[in-house]
């Protein structure tokens, strides 16, 4: 039996205005028909930094993810606003491919194409009219070498992507991903179909990528969000529950939802 | 009765079911090679026959077959690329597509000597076309179109959701993903569906009898302008299939080897398919592996 725990209290952080947000959402709301998945999310994410989203599944966490760059477009009803740039990107007549491609996406599973791994990263780039022999190249080198795994393939870039080890292929989803250079990158689960050594290579590559980019993650792993997050924010049923520093929730959290799911007596 | 027993007599009835199937298609494979390949020889491939009794060789027959096939190739793939991919990736789920679902079952449900006569009348006499190259190719097509839909659409819908999610989230439009990501994983799938289903075109008889016709003209193969009425390459031209011939030597043939021709004529159409059928395999293999990189 699930405790029932209060909507009503939550701790949302907000951002004083001298914080630069990579993006930030106001009154957020999925539906999926009449399932309200996801209420009200209210989150800033600064730039430069990881945040963490945690919670049980089923909790809006993914849902709440991959609205932010408007792939849940045709499978759910999303309001609310999305800032991005002093945009809000989830007006109809934004391009989403524009879009996406400066707020990129890695999903739970590894899902390289079937295609060499030197075509996995340029072949997005030449279809955005990226041109130049020479500079795909620089591209694939540059990608391949922030998601730390142009030292195992320097040498196989013809080979298919498919034959790589799974870790491999989702650090060569990284690095896809990286490949449009984007501001924000968006990580579904990232490690959740992958061994520990391979979950601990993925982990230092979004360490070192922190600097460059600002990376909004979600996981089931708590240790993996205390390991890497600055902010963390935990999901509950579709509410955001608490979103505070990453240390801050894990040494002295704010409400009982969250005491609970961190130290395990959940549900 | 133990577990282990009854295992065992589940295995011997499935082994033996197993072998009675392959045993008919080896006997069947066996039976046409051995009782036609001692006629045929390459004048028989390659000669031309009789208009009256049906003697001679096959040559015109062979050409036609594949001439047709081609034919009916160029009208349904593009078709059924279309559909396939409408189907696979845009249709949405509701009674519209279910109707369409079920418009291309009962299509393809069709008897092939229906459609026959369906091209006959629509094409051959009431659009004047006349028994030709071009009638029987529509004709093919209508019974071609469901398979291959089918088959494009699975082939589709086999590909991974997330590698749809993948291109998208790339900023690739659909389009683009689906043309540029998801159709070449497809592609080794659709190329063997084509190429069986070209087997299948290659023996069709019945839809033929009435629409491409049942008389192979004498061609000119050096006059290669499909414009000229003797051309072999005319698409309004008559032109009996190797299958059909079989039929017509069978039922109306007056050569005193009749049984000796269609044995021989028989036996060239099964190795045609047959090697239709190796070909989708090796062909179906090579793509996959060129388009994915694995060599």
């Amino acid at each position: 039996m699930l405790k029932q725990y209060s909507f009503e209290k939550t701790a949302v952080q907000t951002f004083p205005d001298n914080v630069s947000l990579a993006m930030r959402t106001e009154n957020l709301q999925v539906f999926y028909g009449a399932n309200h998945a996801m209420h009200d999310a209210d989150l800033g994410f600064p730039k430069n930094q990881i945040t963490a989203l945690i919670g049980a599944s089923g909790s809006g966490k993914s849902t709440y993810l991959r609205s932010l760059n408007r792939m849940n477009d045709n499978i759910a009803t999303v309001t609310g606003k999305i800032w991005y740039h002093g945009v809000d990107i989830n007006e109809p007549n934004v391009n989403i491919y524009e879009i996406r491609r400066h707020i990129g996406m890695v999903f739970q599973r590894p899902n390289p194409f079937a295609k060499s791994i030197r075509e996995n990263i340029v072949y997005a780039l030449k279809a955005n009219g990226f041109k130049g022999k020479a500079e795909l190249e620089e591209r694939v080198e540059t990608s391949l070498k922030g998601a730390a795994l142009w030292d195992e393939v320097k040498d196989s870039l013809d080979k298919s992507a498919l034959a790589l080890s799974g870790g491999q292929q989702q650090r060569l989803c990284i690095a896809r991903s990286i490949a449009m250079e984007p501001d924000v990158l968006l990580l579904d689960e990232p490690c959740s179909a992958l061994d520990p050594i391979s979950t601990v290579k993925v982990e230092e590559t979004l360490l070192e990528l922190q600097k460059k980019y600002s990376i909004i993650i979600v996981t089931h792993n708590m240790q993996q969000a205390a390991r890497v997050s600055s902010q963390c924010a935990f999901f509950h049923l579709g509410h955001v529950m608490e979103y505070t520093p990453t240390a801050t929730m894990f040494s002295n959290p704010q409400i009982p939802a969250t005491q609970d799911y961190i130290s395990g007596s959940f549900g | 009765m133990g577990a282990k027993r009854t295992d065992f007599i589940a295995t011997v009835i499935i082994d033996l079911i197993v072998a009675a199937v392959v045993g008919i298609l080896v006997f069947l494979l066996a039976y046409i090679l051995i009782s036609g390949l001692p006629h045929v020889s390459w004048s028989f491939l390659t000669g031309t026959t009789d208009a009256f009794s049906g003697a001679g060789g096959i040559g015109v027959q062979l050409f036609n077959s594949f001439y047709l096939l081609v034919l009916t190739m160029l009208i349904s793939i593009p078709i059924s690329l279309g559909a396939g991919i409408y189907l696979a990736e845009y249709a949405k789920d509701n009674w519209r597509t279910s109707l369409i679902r079920s418009a291309i079952e009962v299509l393809s449900s069709l008897p092939s000597v229906v459609v026959g006569l369906f091209g006959f009348l629509l094409f051959v006499v009431k659009f004047k076309i006349g028994f030709s190259v071009i009638s029987g190719a529509i004709a093919l097509t209508f019974f071609n179109l469901p398979l291959l839909t089918r088959n494009i659409e699975e082939s589709l819908s086999a590909v991974p959701r997330d590698q749809r999610e993948a291109g998208l989230s790339l900023g690739l439009s659909k389009w683009k993903t689906e043309i540029g990501i998801i159709l070449p994983v497809a592609l080794p799938g659709i190329v063997t569906g084509i190429v069986l289903s070209a087997g299948r075109v290659f023996g069709e008889a019945a839809a033929l009898i009435y629409t491409a016709g049942q008389s192979a003209p004498v061609t000119n193969f050096s006059d290669w302008n499909p414009m000229d009425p003797a051309s072999p390459l005319n698409p309004f031209r008559p032109a009996e299939t190797l299958a059909v011939h079989i039929w017509k030597v069978n039922t109306e043939g007056l050569a005193s080897n009749a049984a000796q021709l269609s044995a021989a004529a028989s036996a060239v159409l099964i190795i045609a398919v047959l090697l239709f059928n190796l070909g989708a395999r090796v062909l179906g293999n090579f793509l996959y592996r060129r388009v994915t990189a694995s060599k």
